[in-house]
């Protein structure tokens, strides 16, 4: 656990570097994350993405698989990947301000 | 007229709900379990078949021989249930009525939705052993394997017994040794994940037996589709592996019914549930066990087998009017066969992942957890007539708790790493912090 700036704003992170608590998140945060991950500008694509992650997991407490966003996020699963290099749902839930998925075990 | 309790599905979770609920209740309820066939499958057996070492005529019994007598035993296809009016519409056209309604169907192997699965290849050099007909088949191909790179592939989680896989591999090693072939033969271990399981311990004690054993892992290979005419997975990032022969595990889902039955499943089918309750999100009067629950812990019997206690006892507690006194601690434990003989066991719950100690069993003695024993394996050998005699009866095994105790001896590292979120379902009494 440590401290970081983003966008002005000092918020605590895991040692990934996903967000403590995801309230402290706002959309320049997200900017920030997603430029260090190696993404430029997050278009509407992204942020369909990445508000759909946030959502299920605000309303669920857990954030959905890489399955559950290509069957339910309106991105195909072809397309989380380039738009989010590796491993989508992990990188989607980082800008998003919530914690990492734990994977089912 | 005494109320109605239906059970869908007869394997291991519907099995031992009907059976508790038949001891607890006797004559005051009405209890009908559905189940589409007769066959109920030992699934720990599945592993053994490829390997010849359980014929799949010894881990298949009839499901209607396991309930007890009183128990409404029906042959039918669900088409879906109505929440909304406490019905359960079968594809005959016939409807069932109830008053509690238990979902136990467990998950599907979903083949479909990885494209090349359903290749022609499908049984020729893909194989699977999560059912009983594509471990027939494995048996078949492995005995005549005996060179090339054999791949261990799953697809994407949630699935069946998370370390099956791991075991398969193990076990592939053990043999393919013994048959002195194990020089020509590469196992490679491919993962959506970073690491050899998702418990951080867990998973680098695996990720070092599996190096010890000569077989290598792949990590964060997320299977886009298999080219079975070029013997080739591809990643969605378009990562190419090459194989001779490939054992898959497909993704999972929940029965088809649920996806047909309204507001009742997520997108994959399985059905949302109070993680400590296992009271559906869909309705009150409807609980869930086993595979078939979206609740955060493995697939697995063991699993299946300690939250019986908690459906049973909310169920008659619902149809009793009362608050829920059932509380599931994410209790699971699983005997992973590592070949040669041995098996090490791991032990955990939803907040304290699998971990180094002993295991306090009082027949056998403490059992090593996480470290490959004798004893470990003798014991997994002895679960198979507990399974037909004692787990599916509804009795709990003697010693074999379903909260999670902890182990002894436990590292001071031992921490709270997976904490969930999710609030608990205001209904419950009864918190672990006071049992």
């Amino acid at each position: 656990m440590s401290t970081v700036t983003l966008a002005g704003r000092v918020v605590e992170v895991d040692t990934e570097g996903f967000l403590l608590d995801p309230h402290r998140w706002d959309e320049q945060i997200a900017q920030e994350i997603a430029r260090e991950a190696g993404i430029p500008e997050l278009t509407d694509r992204h942020w369909q993405v990445v508000h759909f992650m946030r959502q299920t997991y605000l309303d669920t407490g857990s954030a959905p698989s890489i399955r559950t966003l290509g069957k339910a996020s309106g991105v195909p699963i072809k397309e989380l990947y380039e738009l989010f290099p590796h491993g989508p749902a992990k990188l989607a839930a980082k800008i998003g301000g919530i914690p990492k998925p734990r994977g089912c075990i | 007229m005494p109320p109605e309790i239906v059970i869908l599905g007869a394997g291991t979770g519907g099995t031992l709900v009907a059976n508790r609920l038949r001891r607890k209740l006797g004559d005051q309820a009405r209890i009908t379990v559905i189940d589409r066939d007769d066959e109920h499958v030992y699934q720990p057996g599945l592993l053994f078949v490829p390997f010849g070492m359980a014929e799949p005529a010894d881990i298949v019994r009839s499901r209607r021989a396991q309930l007890h007598g009183g128990i409404g035993f029906e042959l039918a296809e669900v088409d879906r249930v109505e929440t909304a009016t406490d019905t359960v519409h079968l594809s005959d056209g016939r409807t069932i009525g109830y008053d509690v309604l238990v979902i136990a169907t467990g998950a599907v192997l979903a083949r479909d939705e990885t494209e090349g699965l359903d290749d022609q290849e499908w049984g020729r050099s893909i194989h699977t052993f999560y059912d009983l007909d594509g471990a027939t088949e494995l048996r078949d191909a492995l005995a005549g394997f005996e060179s090339g790179r054999l791949v261990v592939n799953v697809i994407d989680m949630p699935i069946k017994c998370p370390v099956a896989p791991l075991e398969f591999c193990f076990m592939a090693d053990w043999k393919l040794r013994e048959r002195g072939v194990r020089d020509e033969v590469e196992i490679v271990f491919v993962t959506p994940f970073d690491g050899a399981f998702t418990k951080p311990v867990a998973s680098e004690r695996l990720g070092g037996l599996l190096a010890e054993r000569g077989v290598e892992i792949e990590t964060e290979f997320a299977t886009g589709r298999v080219e079975g005419d070029r013997r080739r997975l591809v990643s969605w990032d378009e990562r190419e592996l090459p194989y001779d022969l490939l054992v898959t595990i497909p993704a999972h889902s929940g029965a088809s019914y649920v996806g047909r039955s309204p507001r009742l499943g997520d997108e994959l089918n399985f059905v949302p549930a109070d993680r400590n309750t296992l009271r559906s999100k869909a309705a009150e009067n409807v609980f869930v066990i086993g595979d078939a629950a979206d609740v955060p812990t493995s697939k697995a019997g063991s699993v299946t087998h300690f939250e019986g206690e908690t459906v049973a006892e909310n169920v008659e507690r619902t149809l009793a009017g009362k608050p829920l006194t059932g509380f599931y601690d994410g209790h699971a434990n699983c005997f992973v066969e590592t070949g040669f003989r041995r098996a090490l066991l791991i032990d955990f719950d939803y907040d304290t992942e699998p971990l180094p100690g002993r295991y306090p069993e009082p027949h056998l003695g403490p059992l090593p957890l996480l470290e490959p024993s004798r004893l470990n394996h003798l014991a997994k050998l002895a679960f198979q007539p507990l399974y037909w005699h004692v787990l599916l009866p509804g009795y709990d095994i003697p010693g074999v708790s379903s909260e999670f105790r902890g182990v002894e001896a436990a590292p001071a590292t031992a921490g709270r790493p997976f904490a969930d979120p999710t609030t608990p379902d205001p209904t419950t009494t009864r918190s672990k912090a006071t049992r």
